[in-house]
């Protein structure tokens, strides 16, 4: 290992300990693992929840015999009852949402990676950084929690629960949807099951959570703006940094309205505030103003939504702008040419980012809200189609003409394209106000985000696992049990969600713990059984993922600085990187990010420092700033 | 065929590699070695600045949404009845008005090197601080022995909050200028370290200029909208 | 590899339109006056789904069959775009998507930007945790006074009516939801605790209730016939259980109905109820 010089100032010393290596580490390698490491937990935990929720609902009435033992009171016998099931569909939904969704793709991968591609040493706050894992991090242990206070008598439900509003329903967290509508969410103990102490810790998970996104946000942001390399334009910059800054903005402008909303549904909850509570209820045989149900007058059930749906619908672009930015810079890499269309990729990318504030309404249309407001809301969701499009037809063009080299990580990111497609068009249909009228809270719905978020964006996760695994841990993974994982899921995915639109289409309403009580439902049975299978073989299949993962780590076959002949500056250094990513050197950047196939060049590919020959002229005549 | 090509940046350091007129090298700031005298961090010191101004968009979208939702509560429902105003919130705005102008007072000294001047500026920026948030400690217990309390009405209840909200960010930035404080004892070490200082100092005072602009901003909106 | 991904994503694409082509699943027959037009602009706009979906994977699988590395050492093509081609592909694609939306608003708009018309039939809905309670003026169509405070659930009181109220005489509370055939309904939205939601598939039609608000809306059925109600949207553990029905009565038989003198609508009512199964109250 060559020599590091060490300079005059130095912000941080290599840390010597293992707490300082491994724990609490500034490095923001470490810590974009960590957040990993956690989004891997949390999936986990997820695709549980998805399974017992998949099972309850294609055979209800089954006893299983663990569930029973964990929660006595929740499933009595070992059978799911409707609370159980849907506190089971409220923590699957925030747990994937905000623990997996918006903490790998952006707190794992972007950490670990956008300063090595824009040629900086760390984050510009090391020390921020940290704090936005472990506080992120304790988030999570609050939302684990949540289950227990609110869950089986015998494990929280006693004098804990009841020092934080009582608990011990039998259910398994609270009640609410990941969405926790008022005045369901905020009537508290009095409107069921689900509504008690587990609720509260809910809301004060997520507004941790909040922190702790604000925090990696700053550094995001700052990060890019300030410490990129000599010669890294903002128009030489990979498409992933472009898509992390981009979520790093959304993020920050939108999860202080969440923060916000939250701390005013706990105030409902526990100050005796009326922010989203009106006059004149009554809950389960009690008249508001009984003492078992204090007064509560003049709030605003819309103003919840309103406050949840302008965080709610940046956080789904915070979902899955990473993942396109991987995508195209996978796309490009395993194709051996340049991104096709690069500025219009950057234009989309800005587009998609302030459009989707400006949409918030179309999860409202039939909320009771303005209906003209409803028709502004629709008309700007549809716009927001055209720079997805605009990425679409870019992908496309990218593989055009290519050399496709079928890598897993490749086939992930074909795959994101894919799934992209079909979830996001049919936005198409939902967006529009007179097909949401019968479309909203249906299975059409579910198919919709679940394409998107739940499957592209994942593969999106993939891609960039497979893609940068090298680079991380100096091993690849197994790519024969890498391409099995990317068929089994592909195909998976697809049996999985697609039947869900039909099922939506024949009315089956969204959050129902069970299906008997509609005769116009009975003849999904079968797509409901399908779907179950498909959901339990797409899931078993994961795990052989989660091996290779860990199992590589230790075993894998030994991989260079630069397995996949890419361009950007990650591939310049050495892997796994050093403490400070390029031993002391300044990267100086010439090129573009996606050098590959340059005519006239001895391979087919250049990295973005590789000095420009003075001879060297592009078609048009400029010399050196090809891109 | 058409290619897609942004405008130049001038920051190409153009003659590296074969050539006529170039020089020998692979692209690395002096080649990927050498005994440095720059700091390969690059600390350009508007880093904390730059910072300071993002953390506080998303302190501002925070301000702006409890505003849609205390706009909205008013007009929702017919039972909004304002509380009169406490007397001494004229003096926190007095205090956090003049405490700003003491933090620049402070800026200026340490930019000329008078370090215990700014040390000296800096604590009376911290009392003044110190002395808004009890002032507002005292308009809470007024408004508690009128019996007006978080739930009494949604005006107290967005008064409360508000207050608290912007307390606890007040109270962050008091924190801050301790550390900076602690700061002023530690001897001076390079000018990269004072460039460092400096951007600290520049970044709270930002945020100390907002949080006194945030206060005058809800003082309005609380007692003077509608 | 190449080939086979190219093939799998065309198989996944017949596979997906063949789903919903086959029309083994599909909408239940629409019974309102609007019904046939948001069905006309689902077909519309789902065939654009359909022709883009499958065109993007016709193309990418195209994509990948066809530019798949083989032996020789050719490179790719060196490319960064066309921007003719962007700007083509973007304004083609921002025409379609801004003409359905536009094309998208015609029904809302007829259905939500209008008023009832006049000598529609009115029913007040109160919806609890987890039932609906529907409640007619009567013969005199007059809504008697309700208050939140005179609510009774025991006793059967579910909205709240003030039976010292003369216009109260004659007003019913009744699960279901019986509508002419034929003429405007209006419903007038209420909830006692939580948002819930109205919804029968058929009527092409739901909207929330919301606690607070008394939400106006107005449809026509011009189908007679029983039809299963329910809520669209998480009010608590029984959501999936908050059913009722909607009775669309042929115009003789509801103005049969409605003409009832008080003592007479009783039993009227049990008879319908018999006749159509549907629960007593």
């Amino acid at each position: 290992m060559a020599e590091v010089i060490h300079e005059a100032v130095h912000r941080h010393e290599p840390p010597k300990s293992f707490i300082r290596k491994y724990i609490f580490s500034l490095d923001h390698k470490v810590i974009g693992i960590q957040y990993i490491m956690l989004a891997l937990t949390a999936v986990l935990v997820g695709m549980v929840m998805s399974i017992l929720m998949r099972m309850n609902l294609s055979w209800p009435g089954t006893n299983w015999p663990i569930l029973g033992t964990l929660f006595p009171t929740g499933a009595p016998g070992g059978v799911i009852s409707p609370e159980f099931y849907l506190s089971l569909v409220t923590m699957h939904g925030t747990i994937m949402v905000f623990f997996v969704l918006t903490t790998a793709p952006q707190g794992g991968f972007g950490n670990y990676f956008l300063p090595i591609q824009i040629g900086a040493d760390d984050m510009a706050f090391p020390f921020l950084n940290m704090m936005s894992f472990w506080v992120t991090l304790v988030g999570f242990l609050v939302i684990l929690a949540a289950i227990f206070v609110e869950g089986s008598v015998g494990v929280g439900g006693g004098a804990l629960g009841e020092a934080l509003g009582g608990g011990g329903t039998g259910t398994v967290g609270p009640i609410g949807g990941w969405t926790g509508y008022a005045p369901l969410s905020a009537l508290g103990k009095i409107a069921g099951p689900g509504q008690g102490a587990g609720m509260n810790l809910w809301i004060v998970s997520i507004a941790i959570f909040c922190v702790g996104s604000l925090l990696g946000a700053l550094n995001f942001i700052t990060t890019l703006l300030n410490m990129r390399t000599r010669g890294m334009s903002l128009m030489r910059m990979p498409l992933t940094c472009w898509a992390w800054f981009t979520t790093a903005v959304l993020a920050l402008l939108s999860f202080p309205v969440l923060l916000g909303g939250g701390i005013l549904l706990l105030l409902d909850r526990v100050g005796g505030t009326s922010f989203f509570i009106p006059a004149g209820l009554y809950v389960n045989g009690v008249l508001n103003g009984d003492p078992r149900f204090p007064l509560h007058s003049g709030g605003s059930p819309l103003l919840w939504q309103h406050l949840f749906w302008f965080f709610g619908h940046p956080e789904v672009y915070i979902a899955i702008l990473p993942g396109m930015g991987a995508t195209s810079h996978i796309l490009a890499t395993f194709a051996r040419k340049p991104v096709f269309g690069y500025r219009a990729m950057v234009f989309a990318i800005f587009a998609i980012g302030a459009l989707g504030f400006f949409v918030w309404g179309h999860h409202m249309f039939i909320s009771g809200m303005s209906p003209y407001s409803a028709i502004a809301f629709s008309i700007l969701t549809l716009s927001i189609g055209v720079p997805s499009a605009i990425k679409t037809f870019n992908w496309l063009g990218t593989l055009w003409g290519g050399r496709i080299r079928f890598t897993t990580a490749m086939l992930f990111a074909i795959g994101f394209v894919s799934l992209f497609v079909a979830g996001g068009i049919t936005g198409l249909v939902l967006g529009q106000t007179s097909l949401d009228l019968p479309m909203h809270d249906t299975y059409f719905v579910t198919a919709h985000f679940h394409l998107v978020m739940g499957v592209a964006s994942i593969f999106g996760m993939f891609a960039a696992i497979y893609f940068w695994f090298p680079k991380m841990f100096g091993r690849f993974m197994n790519e024969g049990v890498g391409k099995f994982h990317f068929w089994v899921t592909f195909v998976g995915v697809y049996c999985i969600f697609v039947p869900m639109h039909i099922m939506g289409i024949v009315g089956m309403p969204r959050r129902y713990a069970q299906f008997t009580e509609y005769q116009f439902l009975g003849g999904l049975h079968s797509l409901v059984q399908f779907v179950s299978i498909a959901a339990i073989i797409t899931v078993s299949v994961q795990f052989l993922f989660f091996i290779n993962l860990f199992w590589s780590m230790f075993k894998g076959k030994k991989a260079g600085p630069n397995p996949w002949d890419a361009t950007t500056l990650e591939w310049n250094t050495s892997s796994p990187p050093p403490h400070d990513n390029f031993e002391g050197i300044v990267p100086t950047v010439y090129r573009g990010p996606y050098e590959f196939a340059v005519p006239g060049a001895p391979k087919d590919f250049m990295m973005q420092t590789e000095p420009v020959d003075a001879r060297e002229t592009t078609e048009d005549g400029h010399n050196g700033h090809k891109h | 065929m058409a290619t897609t090509v942004t405008s130049t940046d001038g920051i190409i350091e153009k003659g590296i590699g074969a050539g006529p007129g170039s020089r020998p090298g692979n692209g690395f700031h002096r080649n990927g070695g050498g005994k440095g005298d720059s700091d390969p961090t690059r600390f350009y010191s508007d880093r904390y600045r730059l910072g300071m101004w993002v953390a506080l968009a998303s302190v501002v979208m925070l301000f702006t949404a409890l505003t849609s939702a205390y706009i909205v509560r008013a007009a929702s429902s017919n039972d909004w009845r304002p509380i009169a105003m406490p007397g001494i919130l004229w003096l926190s705005t007095a205090v956090i008005v003049i405490s700003s102008f003491i933090l620049e007072s402070a800026r200026r000294a340490l930019k000329q090197h008078h370090d215990r001047i700014y040390g000296r500026w800096l604590v009376i920026t911290a009392g003044l601080g110190i002395t808004f948030l009890g002032s507002q400690l005292m308009a809470w217990r007024q408004l508690v022995r009128q019996g007006v309390y978080l739930s009494t009405n949604p005006h107290s209840s967005f008064f409360y909050l508000l207050t608290a909200a912007h307390g606890v960010h007040l109270l962050g930035g008091i924190l801050a200028l301790g550390y900076l404080l602690l700061r002023t004892r530690s001897p001076r070490e390079s000018v990269a370290a004072e460039s460092r200082r400096i951007g600290t100092v520049d970044a709270v005072s930002i945020y100390w200029h907002f949080m006194d602009g945030l206060w005058v901003y809800l003082f309005l909106l609380l007692f003077f909208w509608k | 590899m190449g080939r086979a991904l190219g093939a799998i994503i065309w198989i996944i694409a017949l596979a997906s339109v063949l789903l919903f082509v086959s029309g083994h699943w599909w909408f239940p027959p629409a019974i309102t006056e609007h019904g046939p037009l948001v069905d006309r602009q689902f077909m519309i706009t789902i065939i654009v789904v359909g022709i883009a979906f499958t065109a993007a994977q016709i193309g990418l699988g195209w994509m990948v069959f066809k530019y798949r590395e083989t032996g020789n050492a050719e490179r790719a093509l060196y490319t960064h775009g066309n921007n003719r081609l962007e700007m083509i592909w973007t304004v083609v694609t921002a025409v379609i998507f801004i003409g359905l939306a536009i094309m998208g608003q015609r029904v809302w708009a007829s259905l939500h930007l209008n008023a009832a018309p006049a000598g529609s039939f009115k029913v007040s809905v109160v919806a609890q945790q987890f039932a609906w309670t529907f409640h007619y003026a009567g013969t005199d169509n007059a809504f008697g006074r309700t208050d939140p405070s005179l609510i009774n659930d025991d006793d059967q009181n579910f909205v709240g009516l003030d039976r010292t109220d003369p216009n109260s005489k004659d007003d019913v509370q009744i699960a279901t939801l019986i509508v002419p055939v034929g003429r405007p309904v209006e419903l007038l939205l209420r909830s006692k605790d939580v948002t819930h939601n109205i919804w029968v598939p058929q009527l092409r039609f739901k909207q929330d209730l919301v606690p607070g608000l008394t939400i106006p809306v107005h449809f026509t059925v011009v189908q007679s016939g029983k039809y299963e109600l329910a809520c669209a949207e998480l009010c608590g553990m029984n959501h999936y259980k908050m059913k009722s029905y909607m009775l669309a009565l042929p115009d003789n038989e509801f103005r049969e109905l409605v003409a009832m003198p008080q003592d007479q609508f009783q039993a009227k009512k049990e008879e319908l109820l018999n006749k159509y199964q549907l629960p007593q109250y």
